[in-house]
């Protein structure tokens, strides 16, 4: 953020009067980030960088609740562009794997450790199957996900690409980018795509 | 005498979890009122035997010891409703201090008066901010004390003063404000009413009701930390989960995101030192 800052200066101090306005106003950080930024401290994994936000966390966090529907576009389409499908065009993995990086939330918490691969914690939010009682409800219910939405190719592709970048599909979505902010790696996207789509996994029984 | 009172406390929270565990099972999404209700009871079953008022007996004694370079005891800190005014003085928190220039929180004040009346360092006296069976904080049974002696009074959180509204603003955008790995705020898990992370209740902080009950039950003894756990902890940890990095103990963010969340539990009245699994 200081970086943009201090960039944005240097434009200025090049600009006309009226492109000074436009650029100080865009640029400049608020009362709240000036203060988040000397209230956070680098600890483990988590450093300080991670206040820094990119537009689609800056835009959600500016309209919390609503948003008009050019904003929503606008989101949906920076995302949509930002998501990367496997090379070798196989979306499914093993629905086995996907069920324990499903049941897992470690990753990426300071107390982590960076080494490990980070889990999904898709339970946290989600009911996924009739086995596992202790799930959450900020998602909705994924449970016969395949089943009633089928295996085709164009299904494969859009579960693949939600679970890679949610705010591509829904903009502000609480769901985090698994793919695009590099939590869960291509494999393990691969392997929960299977969890919610192979007719053999518990989702769909 | 507190070695038995322990025994007794422990055999409580097995017979209870037994029972939350046997609740749990049969639990859906028909039966979750029933679940909350006998979750409640558990709760009330604790509080008979809450462990936070050892902390709070040895917070009174921090109290009134004299200790630190200066040899003198806290009882002259002014923490919100004048020097020595202990009883309803947490319900006023966050607050403006002249002596500081700066809002405060209790933790913060606390800070402030061991470095202004005992002759502590600020580097001393937030060395600990919060204790482990290993190392007990002086802190959280200071504020274990403090916040008994408000116990029963309703939050009244004045937010008046140009730099109480200026930290109510600032802490307003840190709840919105989403961010690193995850995209998480505040907001993400506690801006809506009824959600649960797995089969944990979420307040939604932005609706009074809530955010009142929420505020009042902090500090809590933790049953599955063994502790006494202070708002600032509460906040840190928060962040934590949140991806973000940590939190600084009293640092300017978090008192002005305590004075977001207390004002808009103004009315609530204070439950804590509570009991929390």
């Amino acid at each position: 953020m200081k970086n943009i800052y201090f960039a944005s200066m240097a434009v200025i101090a090049l600009s006309s009067a009226a492109q000074v306005c436009v650029a100080a106003d865009e640029a400049k950080p608020t009362a709240a980030e000036l203060v988040m930024k000397a209230s956070f401290k680098d600890r483990g994994q988590a450093r300080v960088d991670r206040l820094e936000q990119d537009e689609t966390q800056r835009l959600c966090s500016q309209y919390p609740v609503k948003r008009p529907k050019d904003v929503e576009k606008k989101i949906q389409d920076i995302n949509m562009r930002l998501v990367k499908y496997p090379v070798d065009g196989k979306l499914l993995g093993d629905w086995k794997e996907g069920e324990k990086i499903a049941q897992s939330g470690v990753g990426k918490q300071f107390s982590d450790n960076p080494a490990q691969p980070s889990g999904g914690n898709c339970y946290a939010c989600h009911q996924l199957t009739k086995q596992e009682i202790s799930y959450g409800n900020i998602g909705p219910s994924l449970y016969n996900f395949g089943k009633q939405r089928g295996n085709t190719e164009a299904i494969q592709k859009y579960t693949f690409g939600k679970i890679y970048n949610a705010e591509a599909y829904a903009a502000c979505s609480n769901m985090p980018r698994f793919g695009h902010n590099g939590i869960l790696t291509e494999e393990q996207i691969k392997h929960v795509t299977a969890l919610l789509l192979d007719p053999e996994s518990p989702v769909n029984k | 005498m507190h070695y038995f009172k322990r025994t007794a406390f422990a055999a409580v929270v097995a017979a209870a979890s037994l029972a939350g565990v046997l609740v749990a099972s049969t639990s859906s999404a028909q039966s979750s009122d029933a679940t909350v209700k006998e979750i409640e009871k558990y709760r009330a079953a604790l509080g008979d035997g809450n462990p936070a008022e050892l902390w709070e007996a040895r917070g009174e004694d921090m109290w009134k010891q004299k200790r630190g370079p200066n040899t003198a005891s806290m009882e002259q800190c002014d923490i919100g409703m004048g020097p020595g005014k202990v009883k309803g003085a947490y319900t006023v928190l966050p607050k403006y201090f002249e002596d500081t220039d700066k809002v405060e929180d209790l933790e913060s004040r606390l800070v402030s008066c061991m470095v202004m009346l005992q002759g502590y360092t600020y580097e001393e006296a937030k060395k600990t901010p919060f204790g482990s069976p290993e190392k007990k904080a002086d802190m959280e049974a200071l504020v274990a004390y403090i916040t008994a002696e408000s116990r029963g009074l309703k939050m009244n959180v004045a937010g008046t003063h140009p730099k109480e509204k200026e930290a109510y603003e600032i802490g307003k955008a840190m709840f919105f404000h989403r961010g690193g790995p995850h995209d998480f705020g505040c907001v993400t898990c506690h801006g809506a009413d009824n959600q649960r992370i797995r089969l944990q209740d979420l307040p939604n902080l932005t609706k009074q009701a809530q955010a009142q009950k929420a505020y009042t039950s902090w500090p809590a003894y933790r049953v599955s930390q063994g502790e006494v756990r202070s708002f600032q902890w509460r906040l840190f940890d928060c962040f934590r989960q949140q991806r973000f990095p940590e939190l600084e103990f009293t640092s300017q963010g978090s008192i002005a995101l305590t004075m977001y969340l207390a004002k808009n539990a103004n009315g609530g009245v204070l439950t804590a030192p509570s009991i929390k699994r």
